[in-house]
C-alpha cells in the first residue's frame, strides 16, 4: 500500500516503512522524517544540520512521499482540523497527521522548502497546545539570557543579528521559538532562516526581554504600553490554523508572554553600539 | 426609537488591558482594539441591558456628552462590531437562559 492510498483512505493502515530516517529536533520536539529517496534524505540532513538527533523516541513521525507537484510558493497553506486529524496543504505539498498517534504523512515536491513549511506549521500547532509560540522575529543569546527582536520585514531583524557582538549567539533571524516554562519562557534556536540564509544555533536560554524593532537615526529604548505590546506581538505570531480553540490559546499565550517578559521599543541605527542598550 | 440589545460573541478571545480591550476573532484571527468608551460598551453587552441604558448609565455618566449624540455613536459602533461578528445586535432582550447568565458574568 502506498502513502497516497493511506492519505485518501484514512490513517488506520500504516504505509510500508521507508528506509531513510532523519530525526530533526527543534525546540526539544524531535520529529522523525522517513523517506525512501536517499537524495532527499541527504538534502534534509544538510538543511537541518545542527538540529539532527539520533532519537529512538520521536514526538512525531512523518512518512514523506515525493511526487511531482507545484513549485513552492508564498501562498498561505490551508490548515484545518477534523477531529484528531490535522490537514495541511498548499500547491507543493499535502500533509496529514493524527494528534493522538502523532503519526503523519507528507506528499510533496522534492524541495526541502516544502518540508520546511510543513515543519513550521507542525511546530506552531504543537507549541500552541503547550502554551508556546512561533514568532516572526530574530532572537539571540548573550550571557545566558535570550533577547527577541520583533518586526515586520525591513524593520531590521537580520540587521540586528548581523550587528550582534562576538559573544552573542544568534538563535534565528526569522522565526523565534518560545516554549513556556514554569517561571517564564525559553527561546530556542531554529533552522528557519531569513535573509541571513543561515540556520540559527541549536541552543536555548530563558527569554529576558522583547524588543519591537524600528529603524531610526539614533539608538534608544522606549517603553510601550502592555496593550500596544500585545497588539504588536500578536501581529508577529506565526499561526496558520483556522481553529477557534487554538486561536484562543495563542491569544492567551501572547497575553501571558507580555505579562511575564519585558517588552520595549528599540529604535536603532545600524551600528554595533546598539547592542550596548540590550540587556 | 426601537430599543436594541447587544451581546458579546462567543467566537472571540478578549482581554482588557488598562483602559483598552483587545479582541481577537477566533474564526479568522482578526484583531480589534476598543477604546475606553468601546470597552465600557463591550463590558455591558450582556444581551439584556438596553443599549440606551448602557449609554446613559455608562457613557454619559463617565463622559460629558449629550445622550442623543452618544446613542447615535454607540449604535454605529455596535453595528460595526456586529458586521465583524464579534458582537450581536438584538431587537429583543435575550431570554433568561444559561447563555444570558454566562454573558452577564
Amino acid at each position: 500500500m502506498t502513502a497516497a492510498l493511506v492519505l485518501e483512505g484514512g490513517l488506520s493502515t500504516p504505509v510500508a516503512q521507508a528506509n531513510g530516517r532523519v530525526t530533526v529536533e527543534i525546540g526539544q520536539i524531535p520529529i522523525e522524517l522517513r523517506c525512501n529517496d536517499a537524495l532527499f534524505c541527504s538534502q534534509i540532513e544538510e538543511r537541518y544540520a545542527g538540529f539532527l538527533r539520533s532519537s529512538s523516541l520521536p514526538d512525531y513521525c512523518f512518512d514523506i512521499e515525493l511526487e511531482p507537484l507545484a513549485e513552492p510558493s508564498d501562498e498561505d497553506a490551508s490548515v484545518t482540523r477534523q477531529g484528531y486529524l490535522w490537514r495541511v496543504q498548499r500547491g507543493d505539498f499535502r500533509a496529514i497527521w493524527d494528534m493522538r498517534t502523532r503519526r503523519g504523512w507528507i506528499r510533496q515536491s522534492a524541495n526541502p522548502y516544502s518540508l520546511d513549511t510543513v515543519l513550521r506549521i507542525a511546530h506552531s500547532l504543537a507549541l500552541a497546545e503547550k502554551g508556546g509560540l512561533l514568532m516572526h522575529s530574530a532572537s539571540a543569546v548573550r550571557n545566558g539570557r535570550a533577547f527577541l527582536f520583533a518586526g515586520v520585514s525591513g524593520a531590521g531583524k537580520t540587521t540586528i543579528t548581523r550587528l550582534a557582538p562576538a559573544d552573542a549567539t544568534v538563535l534565528t533571524d526569522e522565526i523565534s521559538y518560545l516554549r513556556k516554562e514554569e517561571n517564564g519562557y525559553r527561546a530556542h534556536g531554529t533552522p528557519f532562516a531569513g535573509e541571513l540564509a543561515r540556520a540559527g544555533a541549536n541552543v536555548a536560554a530563558p527569554l529576558s526581554a522583547i524588543y519591537l524593532l524600528e529603524k531610526g537615526l539614533a539608538n534608544r529604548i522606549e517603553a510601550v504600553e502592555e496593550s500596544e505590546a500585545t497588539r504588536a506581538l500578536m501581529r508577529h505570531v506565526l499561526f496558520f490554523a483556522q481553529d477557534a480553540d487554538l486561536v484562543r490559546r495563542v491569544f492567551e499565550s501572547v497575553i501571558d508572554l507580555v505579562s511575564r517578559v519585558s517588552v520595549a521599543r528599540l529604535i536603532f541605527t545600524p551600528d554595533e553600539s546598539v547592542w550596548d542598550l540590550i540587556g | 426609537m426601537t430599543e436594541k440589545y447587544i451581546l458579546r460573541s462567543k467566537a472571540i478571545a478578549a482581554r482588557i488591558l488598562g483602559d483598552e480591550t483587545i479582541i481577537m476573532s477566533a474564526t479568522d484571527s482578526t484583531l480589534f482594539n476598543l477604546s475606553e468608551v468601546g470597552t465600557l460598551i463591550w463590558q455591558a453587552a450582556d444581551g439584556q441591558t438596553p443599549l440606551s441604558e448602557i449609554v446613559t448609565s455608562k457613557i454619559c455618566e463617565e463622559f460629558d456628552v449629550a445622550p442623543e449624540t452618544a446613542y447615535e455613536d454607540a449604535l454605529a459602533f455596535v453595528e460595526k462590531l456586529s458586521q465583524y461578528g464579534i458582537l450581536r445586535v438584538l431587537d429583543h432582550p435575550l431570554k433568561e437562559t444559561a447563555e444570558a447568565s454566562a454573558a452577564k458574568s
